[in-house]
């Protein structure tokens, strides 16, 4: 099958190459290596070479562990892509560098952009330019374990909607051993994963706060909201007793073994739990508070395009970064990837609505917010080492409120330079 | 061979008025220049610019502009930096003792087995052969809480309590020390029965016939005469322990040299500064620190454990 597709890409490059001869326009298309992804983008790569027989398109991957460097050194080297892939939480660094351009207004008019893509598509905007536009987004949602419902007596069609439901279910399914230590979680508490972007974009907001003001650059949560939200979170393990970080080493291998009732994770996760065999799941909207409110935190990885790519690659360049942005290539995107058209037209059909899988996810893309990150890896361990300080140190969650906020914001002023 | 000709009587004799002695120095010379070069271009070169990096404040993206000896004043203020370098040092006053301990007792003891001698010495050097990002999977499991922690399963089968290991601040630095410590067992014991089989039998006859007892023959022959195996190993492992990172890292990816940094290693906190915040000028202010505390190390062991 694969060979068959390898084949037939290489003849149509031959033809194209047979039919244009010299006068092709080569662009770089730079990504980093992950199978569907992949995938997914030779086929567009394809379809759009055979619209466009003056271009060819040329695909680079590399392993996401080095990516950010090689692109760095390559740009910088002036050598490297025409149209990069992107972390949005990396455009600030990207443009400090001098490495992507911003879009020009004619070719991608700003009111469109706004009218057409989903809100969170802002975080590419820098002044009045967009300097990217994504194919796909993912959003975060409530994975449940339906067999695990049964066994405890809970409906397994009728997931938690409320913060008090979802305790209610972890302290239904949470199994212990004798001596009261876990064997099954019903809730996982990973803070690695994807636990530090519901703390701080839904629990936050849910009780009351913001995590952050003036464009993600002052930290906000240190207030009694914060304070609400992280108390909670900490007391799934410390008084409620329904789950424990560190337990199975990773909140998704917990649940994928079994091992947890419940686990907040992305679109991303759609792929490794789609392998699961031993039991049947189900997906439903990150659950709301009290007074039914919900948040969910949108991330995605955008295309741009390169102060490389200057005259006719750059009119190819542009070309290229349309149609990877258009419904139809968003449309691939979703069947060979999974992951959510970042367009809403080409993502709220009613049958993706309805959809029992990506229904939740594409539910909270309406209300999801996107945290401008300034250095992520460093911004995520502030939240990690907060819910350590509480769950391992015993300290009390005010204090380690307020050391976490005074860390990331020294994370964010140093960034600001 | 032609063209060999051709150039010496280009050459217009120089090479042939050469005394022998003239002629074999620029031959070695000659053939070391390649390492020499090979060294400078590809060690020395780039510790000089860690040098003059560790004096901006390059981030990759941004052109590096001079400031001076603001990254080492932010170290000395990073509280993080204190903890990190205090973490370094327990790996080294821990861990170089202690394997040094264990590899010495058993290559003494494996030195007077001859019943599958090299058949059990194969099996010690075997964990040196393992990938350290591998071992440090697999021990990641081992300290896992129940029900799939084999050590945890094993406490709570006796009714001991389970431990939490990599997720406690005072247990995690140990937990990451012990497979450092077996890993790097195989090689020490190797390097030591090579120094005990060194030790000329003769001494140990003279010894016994004068009725020496066993620890007394330890103390005078054996020890006193290992010095310079033992010197050699305790400056490899210390510069060892001082640069651990792989076992670091694998052991707990999620939260690397956590939880709240109560493993983390100088070298690690490098690497995170910079391949991760790309706060390169920062990263090399650290490098050349963790370079003086190395270089410091190496000599003053030396100089302590010198012959006289």
């Amino acid at each position: 099958m694969r060979f068959g597709h390898m084949l037939a890409s290489v003849a149509l490059g031959f033809a194209t190459l047979a039919s244009t001869g010299a006068k092709a326009v080569e662009i770089e298309y730079w990504q980093y290596v992950f199978d569907t992804r992949v995938k997914a983008m030779n086929q567009l790569i394809a379809k759009f070479q055979e619209a466009n027989p003056d271009i060819k398109v040329k695909q680079t991957t590399f392993p996401y562990a080095d990516y950010q460097t090689k692109v760095a050194a390559a740009i910088l080297a002036g050598q490297g892509p025409d149209v990069v892939q992107l972390f949005y939480g990396w455009t600030d660094n990207f443009i400090a560098g001098k490495m992507i351009r911003p879009l020009r207004a004619e070719a991608f008019p700003s009111a469109e952009i706004e009218r057409d893509f989903f809100p969170i598509v802002s975080a590419m905007k820098r002044g009045n330019d967009y300097y990217g536009l994504p194919t796909a987004v993912r959003s975060l949602a409530l994975f449940y374990n339906k067999k695990a419902f049964k066994d405890a007596g809970l409906d397994p069609n009728n997931p938690p909607k409320t913060l008090d439901e979802l305790v209610a279910a972890a302290e239904k399914t949470v199994k212990r051993d004798g001596s009261g230590n876990i064997i099954s979680a019903g809730m996982t508490l990973d803070m690695g994963g994807q636990d530090h972007q519901w703390w701080r974009e839904v629990l936050v907001r849910q009780f009351g706060g913001v995590p952050y003001t003036e464009n993600d650059t002052k930290v906000a949560y240190n207030d009694e909201a914060g304070q609400k939200a992280l108390t909670f979170y900490t007391d799934l393990q410390k008084k409620h007793k329904v789950g424990q970080a560190g337990f199975m080493d990773e909140g998704q291998a917990a649940f994928r073994a079994g091992l947890a009732a419940m686990t907040i994770d992305g679109t991303f996760r759609l792929g490794s739990f789609g392998t699961i065999k031993a039991f049947e799941w189900g997906v439903t909207e990150l659950p709301a508070n009290a007074q039914g409110m919900r948040s969910n935190y949108a991330s995605y990885f955008a295309n741009a395009i390169t102060t490389k790519a200057e005259g006719e690659k750059l009119a190819a360049a542009e070309k290229f970064l349309k149609y990877v942005s258009s419904p139809e290539a968003m449309k691939v995107w979703m069947d060979v990837v999974g992951e959510l058209p970042a367009r809403r037209t080409a993502a709220l059909t009613p049958e993706n609505i309805g959809h029992p899988i990506y229904g939740p996810f594409l539910k909270g893309l309406e209300y999801s917010h996107t945290t401008l990150f300034k250095d992520e890896a460093a911004q995520r361990q502030t939240a990690i080492d907060m819910a350590n300080r509480v769950l391992i140190g015993g300290e009390d969650p005010k204090t380690s409120l307020a050391k976490a906020a005074e860390a990331e914001q020294a994370i964010i002023d140093r960034a600001k330079r | 061979m032609s063209t060999i000709t051709h150039r010496e009587a280009a050459g217009g004799g120089l090479w042939s008025r050469m005394s022998l002695g003239q002629k074999q120095v620029i031959w070695a010379w000659g053939f070391l220049a390649v390492p020499i070069l090979f060294y400078v271009v590809i060690r020395f070169w780039p510790t000089f610019q860690a040098f003059y990096l560790s004096v901006t404040d390059w981030t990759i993206t941004k052109p590096a502009s001079f400031v001076g000896l603001e990254n080492y004043k932010r170290l000395l203020e990073d509280p993080l930096f204190w903890q990190v370098f205090r973490n370094t040092f327990l790996y080294l006053i821990l861990g170089t003792p202690i394997s040094l301990l264990i590899s010495f007792v058993v290559a003494y003891y494996l030195d007077r087995v001859r019943f599958m001698h090299s058949f059990i010495r194969a099996l010690y050097f075997l964990p040196f052969l393992t990938t350290a990002a591998a071992m440090a999977w697999v021990w990641r499991w081992f300290y896992q809480p129940v029900p799939i922690g084999v050590i945890n399963d094993i406490l709570s089968s006796f009714g001991i309590p389970q431990q939490p290991f990599l997720r406690s601040t005072s247990q995690a630095l140990p937990a990451v020390l012990a497979p450092a410590v077996w890993a790097g067992l195989g090689f020490q014991i190797i390097i030591f029965l090579a120094g005990l089989r060194a030790i000329p039998v003769t001494y140990y006859e003279a010894a016994r016939i004068d009725g020496l007892s066993e620890g007394a023959i330890l103390r005078k022959i054996t020890l006193p005469l290992l010095k310079p195996t033992l010197v050699f190993l305790v400056v490899f492992s210390s510069i060892g322990f001082l640069r651990i990172f792989d076992q670091v890292y694998n052991i707990n990816t999620n939260d690397p040299g956590g939880p709240l940094n109560s493993t983390k290693p100088l070298v690690l906190m490098i690497y995170q500064t910079a391949f991760s915040s790309y706060e390169m000028g920062y990263a090399a202010a650290q490098t050349v620190v963790l370079f003086m505390i190395l270089l410091v190390i190496s000599l003053v062991q030396l100089r302590l454990m010198r012959d006289r």
